[in-house]
């Protein structure tokens, strides 16, 4: 009786019950912090622990920056791997569903598929020039979406195959929360390197936009906080919101007013095949030059200047910042309600103090869309060799009538001189 | 709703489908309701119920594909027309199952958000559609132009907006249901919204890559269950137990040549190999233009396996042809996979028809569960191996990009050409 009220409960998705589905999460705190912060009480200790462990995460991403592009990229890809192993577990907890055959086998290739697919995209057009030097490689850039297209069928049909009667609908199931999963985290973490391709301050700033919201909209709501804000997260305050947002404007401006500085953070990373490495050398795009601008009638009696030398991305951070604190929150009461839909109170236990990966790349996910957007729509045109590629791939007709219509704009733009000999 | 009242105590049974009971008789008692139209009742009245049943697919089959045969001649805009009601009533096929099965009717606002998000994304696939092809007809018109520069910017915004009300319409005691339903939803528009986009694309190719590729897999499923019903034997696939391999290898065969012939009979006429063209002129679409040369006779050399067999040494045959052995292929050894999903998906959720909105057939979705694999196949090999990237698109994006940029350009396409003879050094073109 007890059994099958248990088993009916399960199915029962009419309504959220309170009994756990999960055990609670174990403490992986390392055991050097427990001694040490031993002697404090238990709230106490939770603030260091997760004072300490942020501290230890901004170190090591300045670390990584300073490393290099190379590196960034490596990080972004053990990330996404690493959140999209946690909501995959998530996904057996909820199901029960660890001895599904080949399911495993199945999240992982469909992962590498996708993956494939991005990458050689992306990434190939980066590499254009180490590209053109290998035969096999062009053979792989040419069928490129061919080939992904075969992998990823090729799982679709073991899928299929895998098909076992009793076990149906948590099938399909799986599958469906994989796609999901696929979709949330694949596409977010290449549109952040590709991101990150078009110069890295366009990496920086907008993550450190979420992360600084992230902790001053939580000290505000600590000193200020009155007004619950949203049902599902109730420790959010107004006060925390609207401080947090004022404070991460504020350090939009000034984090940007710095990095603009900097050839390495402005510049598009490129690769140079000749020393086999990644550059950020070239000119400032106009962008990064610093401008006069008239202050306001308003903001002159403030402060006191008629005019203001800023570099015209310190407007663009306005917009990025903008975009963090009123938009990006909306990324964590997402994964709040996900949390609280299939009550577990964190994603994993990979961070003492913090919870899993994903807790802490919630906000970001929205983010990194909103600035690939971003750029495309109002900071650069279409890739310019990627374009070139395209046209190399033509037919001869179609490259010498594509010609004549180019010399003619040039012409008439007055960019290209008509002459007599060509 | 009488069918979810019985799934609902199908439910409390097991987490897996429960394997004493035959398949869709006896547990279920609410047989489907019955479409069929009055006039056809009536004159079948005196036939047996099989042969009834026979009859009715028959003539809904009949009248399919002449529907078929009409819309195709009525033109691309028709079609473009038709390809979207039959996405949408997909979709609303789906996102009823999903209703049904998560009893969730009286959710907040999820009906709105389900339409809202497929309104958003078709806009975002449309308005991507439509700036390729209508290029010199949206450069005209300002408001045109602005919503197509800013396209991707306004399609995220929309759908943020989707997203947000999402979020604040998270209900305390639903959280399950709503992420459920939310999910459902993404996969739903993930499915049926990108394929109905591709062989929109495929269309705008030519109608001969929309027709041959949609036929291939009707002839396959018609075909497949003759050769099954006459001599079938060996089953399939567990999933399916009415699929045999007489019908699969029969239908194979009977498909390559189906194709073969079809394609033969339609590289004839321009307007099915032509692209979809729209003249700015006279504001309509246009098929005209000069065959290229996969539409153009050729002699080939038949290998000498076959020689003995068929009795000629050479023959002629358009290019397009061996493509189409391709399809065929395709339709016939892969399509049937996305039949045996939507059969897995069926019996998963305890549904015998995705609806009942075609007598003796189900729903729309029935008819089409195999066509999705073949639109992004077709697709897809249209993108690899027959065409490259559209000149006008690219010249379009050539015209937004700085001048340092564009004379950076023009200057390696001249060397290009140069280098390969096909522009003369000293010519000015």
């Amino acid at each position: 009786e007890a059994d099958l009220e248990e088993r009916l409960h399960e199915l029962d998705l009419r309504s959220d019950s309170d009994i756990p589905d999960v055990p609670p999460p174990t403490d992986s705190t390392p055991e050097i912090l427990k001694r040490a912060l031993s002697g404090l009480s238990a709230r106490w200790k939770n603030w260091w622990i997760r004072g300490i462990l942020s501290l230890a995460m901004i170190s090591g991403f300045f670390l990584i920056i300073y490393l290099g592009s190379f590196m960034l990229m490596l990080l972004v890809l053990s990330i996404q791997v690493k959140c999209y192993h946690e909501i995959i577990t998530i996904g057996y907890r909820v199901y029960h569903s660890y001895d599904l055959p080949w399911f495993r086998s199945l999240s992982w290739y469909f992962l590498l598929c996708v993956n494939y697919f991005f990458y050689g995209e992306t990434v190939a057009d980066y590499f254009a020039t180490f590209v053109q030097r290998r035969e096999q490689l062009q053979f792989l850039i040419r069928y490129h979406r061919f080939i992904s297209f075969a992998l990823y069928l090729t799982g679709f049909c073991m899928f299929v195959l895998s098909l076992v009667k009793k076990h149906y609908r948590l099938q399909f199931y799986m599958f469906a929360w994989t796609h999901v999963t696929l979709l949330i985290t694949v596409t977010q973490s290449h549109l952040v390197i590709q991101n990150l391709f078009e110069g890295m301050i366009w990496f920086l700033v907008p993550i450190s936009s979420v992360i600084c919201n992230d902790i001053t909209a939580y000290i505000f709501g600590f000193f200020f906080g009155r007004t619950p804000l949203i049902k599902l997260s109730p420790k959010k305050t107004w006060e925390g919101f609207i401080g947090g947002f004022f404070s991460t404007v504020v350090f939009g401006f000034i984090f940007s007013y710095f990095l603009a500085q900097h050839q390495y953070f402005v510049c598009p990373v490129e690769y140079n095949s000749e020393t086999n490495r990644f550059v950020t050398e070239c000119e400032p795009s106009e962008l990064f030059q610093m401008k006069k601008y008239s202050v306001p009638p308003l903001l002159q009696a403030v402060l006191g200047w008629e005019t203001v030398n800023m570099y015209p991305f310190q407007m663009h951070s306005f917009a990025l910042s903008t975009f963090a604190s009123l938009i990006g929150p909306f990324g964590g009461f997402f994964a709040s309600g996900f949390k609280r839909a299939f009550k577990i109170k964190d994603f994993a236990d990979t961070i003492p103090g913090h919870g899993g990966i994903m807790d802490r790349f919630d906000c970001q996910y929205l983010m990194a869309t909103f600035v690939h957007v971003y750029i495309t729509s109002f900071i650069r045109g279409p890739n310019p060799s990627k374009l070139l590629k395209q046209l190399l791939i033509l037919q001869p007709e179609q490259q010498l009538s594509v010609y004549k219509t180019l010399k003619s704009h040039l012409v008439e733009k007055g960019i290209l001189q008509p002459s007599l000999r060509g | 709703l009488q069918e979810s009242e019985s799934e609902n105590k199908l439910d409390g049974e097991t987490a897996s489908d429960s394997e004493s009971k035959s398949e869709f008789s006896g547990s279920s008692p609410v047989p489907t309701s019955d479409d069929t139209p009055e006039v056809l009742n009536r004159a079948l009245s005196n036939l047996s119920s099989r042969w009834k049943n026979w009859w009715v697919r028959g003539i809904l089959t009949l009248a399919m594909i002449t529907f078929f045969f009409i819309i195709i001649y009525l033109g691309p805009m028709v079609l473009m027309t038709i390809v979207m009601c039959v996405q949408i009533k997909c979709f609303h096929e789906i996102i009823t199952i999903g209703y049904n099965v998560y009893h969730s009717y009286d959710l907040p606002w999820f009906r709105t958000l389900s339409w809202y998000f497929l309104l958003c994304v078709n806009y975002f696939f449309y308005g991507e559609t439509v700036t390729d092809y209508f290029f010199t007809l949206v450069q005209r018109e300002e408001p045109l132009r602005i919503l197509s520069k800013y396209h991707r910017f306004i399609s995220f915004a929309l759908y943020l907006t989707g997203f947000c009300m999402f979020v604040l319409s998270l209900v305390k005691k639903h959280y399950r249901l709503q992420f459920y339903m939310f999910g459902w939803t993404h996969v739903t528009l993930l499915i049926v919204v990108t394929q109905s986009h591709l062989i929109i694309h495929n269309l705008f190719e030519g109608m001969i890559w929309f027709i041959v590729p949609i036929s291939c897999v009707i002839c396959n499923d018609i075909m497949a269950y003759m050769f099954g019903f006459f001599f079938g034997r060996t089953p399939l696939i567990k999933l399916s137990p009415k699929k045999t391999w007489e019908g699969f290898i029969g239908g194979f065969f009977s498909t390559v040549l189906f194709g073969l012939l079809l394609s033969y009979v339609m590289s004839g006429y321009r307007c099915f190999t032509c692209p979809v063209e729209f003249n700015n002129d006279t504001n309509s679409f246009t098929v005209d233009c000069e065959p290229s040369e996969l539409f153009q006779l050729q002699e080939y050399n038949i290998p000498v396996v076959l020689q003995s067999v068929v009795g000629w040494k050479t023959v002629r045959m358009y290019p397009f042809q061996i493509h189409s052995i391709a399809l065929s292929t395709f339709a016939s050894l892969i399509g049937p996979f996305g039949g045996f999903f939507a059969s897995g998906f069926k019996r998963a959720f305890k549904i015998k028809d995705f609806a009942n909105t075609i007598p003796g057939h189900g729903g729309i979705m029935d008819r089409f569960d195999c066509q999705y694999l073949m639109a992004t196949f077709v697709n897809v090999y249209i993108a690899s191996f027959i065409r490259g990237p559209n000149p006008s698109k690219l010249i379009q994006q050539f015209l937004t990009l700085r001048p340092d940029q564009q004379l950076h350009i023009f200057n390696t396409l001249k060397a290009h050409l140069v280098d390969k003879g096909i522009l003369g050094s000293l010519e000015d073109a």
